[in-house]
């Protein structure tokens, strides 16, 4: 068992889940709450890698890292080194890659915040800052879970993006799906099935926590 | 107190009062203090307005306990001051024992209770009751209202209570503003505003089942009364109102406050003595509706609906085409405008 390979990918889901609900709040905040015409768009771009082949997301990101552009050129000029084949490269694609699985249920969860507490507490004289920790956020917390897991569960899984903008560096950009497409290639089956279903497993206990601290959430919530 | 049907405005004024809403155009303001003005560009924020509101629904924080509800809107108070002024609320509204659970756990008017303590303890400017209680029994409202008037009564706060309830309004009211459509058709004493509504739009709402337009044709100031011509050969006593003689009035008469009698009545009190004939009769539940034309003189074309019980009916042995007099109190006859 390749556990390296494993080590890397679970520091790269944990560093992606962490930021992405310092981002997805905020962005899954607004999108709730703007009131702005064209916020459709905004919602569009968060949502594209749902149905955006991994490979063409990758395949920007690439792009974008090449010192063909100002970004991956400015990088360049400030580390000395682009972003193609390294794991901050690879923390990049995958927030990117796993945001709106963080956005939506959080969003989702805002929206069901029943409204006319948020107004109670602007006449109980409470900013919106102190309203959204005390009133949005407390009552936002299954789809928080939720959120969370699922933005975790899918960087764990992901392959195309790695593939593209990573590569196969072990220690560096190797995670579990990639080590698994490796020896399949190499043709070392017992040792990618192993793998694999370990990876099954983690995937079906990290989905079963999810829905059972759902459910207990709810069960102990008066109102709906 | 506001008072109207749905839909007539009532939560959108506490709303623009509230800040929730933007009025369009306008000015609010609690005494001296301006909260919106449009033509001056002032609004204030929601947040800095100090107008306590009490929703419908309560809006509650379900995931608060009672005594986290209620002191949410105490987070700038220091920590004392701040334990003083919930005790103190708790036991006014009678919530003490209540303090540690949740908003699910307790019962309507306990959270009612509630919510009326986490608005009041913020010392609000006004404090704007959106038909509190409207979902409780009565002596759970009587009892709710008691605590709220014995704190009121000690604080002074401007409240003002939105209702479409006219017992509230006579329990509670010390001036009533009538609201339709979004318009203020009455202003006044709950019993002004209510028994003697002075428009149409609110007489309806108040239940005159019997419309006249006519003119005023004599003032009786002595006797506090003028005479209304109705129609040909029609008049009718009424309370004096602002209307001038030659004036067009409209009178407003609860069916349920017209008599009827089937001879010509004497040593009676009431003005208002006019002979019909039935026409119709039709009984729902109870009640009696009886259609009546005015006989007097046919061209009037004048009917009135009166109501009475089945026993009456059978004892007078009313019925189709019967000959009777209409018998109306000067008092039951109301000025609409």
């Amino acid at each position: 068992m390749n556990w390296q390979a494993f080590a890397l990918t679970g520091q790269l889901a944990v560093i992606v889940a962490t930021v992405l609900v310092i981002l997805g709040l905020p962005i899954a905040y607004w999108i709730t709450y703007s009131r702005w015409r064209w916020k459709f768009l905004i919602e569009a771009v968060v949502s594209v890698p749902l149905v955006l082949p991994p490979t063409v997301l990758g395949y920007y990101l690439l792009v974008l890292f090449g010192n063909t552009v100002w970004f991956g050129r400015w990088y360049e000029s400030l580390t000395g080194h682009t972003l193609a084949f390294t794991f901050s490269g690879l923390v990049i694609g995958s927030i990117l890659y796993s945001l709106p699985f963080a956005v939506q249920p959080f969003a989702a969860s805002f929206a069901a915040v029943d409204r006319r507490l948020l107004a109670a507490s602007a006449t109980l004289g409470a900013s919106a800052w102190r309203t959204f920790w005390r009133v949005i956020l407390p009552l936002s917390v299954p789809g928080l879970v939720t959120g969370v897991a699922l933005s975790f569960a899918h960087t764990v899984g992901e392959f195309g993006v790695v593939l593209m903008i990573g590569g196969n560096i072990p220690g560096v950009t190797r995670t579990v799906s990639i080590d698994i497409y490796d020896r399949v290639q190499a043709a070392e089956f017992a040792q990618a099935g192993q793998t694999a279903l370990l990876l099954l497993v983690f995937s079906f206990v990290v989905l079963s926590l999810v829905y059972a601290l759902n459910r207990k959430v709810w069960a102990a919530w008066p109102f709906r | 107190m506001l008072f109207g049907a749905s839909g007539a405005g009532k939560t959108t004024v506490l709303e623009c009062i509230s800040g929730l809403l933007v009025a369009d155009a306008g000015r609010v303001a609690v005494s001296e203090t301006v909260l919106f003005d449009g033509e001056m560009r002032v609004n204030v924020p929601v947040a800095q307005r100090r107008v306590a509101y009490v929703f419908q629904t309560l809006a509650l924080f379900p995931h608060m306990s009672v005594e986290g509800n209620i002191a949410y809107g105490l987070d700038r108070v220091p920590r004392e001051q701040r334990r003083k002024a919930v005790d103190s609320i708790v036991e006014a509204f009678r919530i003490r024992h209540l303090r540690q659970r949740r908003p699910g756990e307790i019962s309507g008017g306990e959270r009612q209770r509630t919510a009326l303590a986490r608005a009041l303890v913020t010392d609000p400017r006004v404090l704007l009751l959106d038909e509190p209680l409207s979902a409780l029994d009565v002596a759970t409202k009587n009892a709710i209202m008691a605590d709220l008037r014995a704190w009121n009564d000690a604080h002074r706060i401007p409240v003002l209570y939105v209702t479409h309830s006219r017992e509230e309004l006579f329990a509670l009211g010390e001036r009533v503003i009538a609201l339709e459509q979004g318009r203020i058709v009455a202003e006044g004493l709950p019993q002004a505003v209510l028994r003697a509504p002075r428009l149409e739009a609110l007489a309806q709402a108040a239940g005159f089942e019997n419309i006249f337009d006519g003119t005023v044709t004599a003032w009786h100031e002595e006797t506090g009364t003028m005479s209304c011509h109705i129609g040909p050969g029609a008049q009718l006593e009424a309370p004096l109102g602002h209307a001038p003689v030659g004036d067009c009035v409209r009178i407003g008469i609860r069916a349920g406050d017209i008599l009827l009698a089937i001879a010509p009545p004497q040593g009676l009190s009431a003005r208002n003595v006019l002979p019909g004939k039935i026409v119709s009769l039709e009984r729902r539940d109870v009640t009696v509706i009886a259609r009546v034309r005015y006989a007097g003189d046919v061209e009037a074309g004048l009917e009135m609906e009166v109501h009475v019980t089945p026993g009456a009916q059978q004892a007078l042995a009313l019925a189709k085409g019967r000959e009777v007099w209409l018998v109306i109190k000067t008092y039951s006859c109301h000025l609409l405008r």
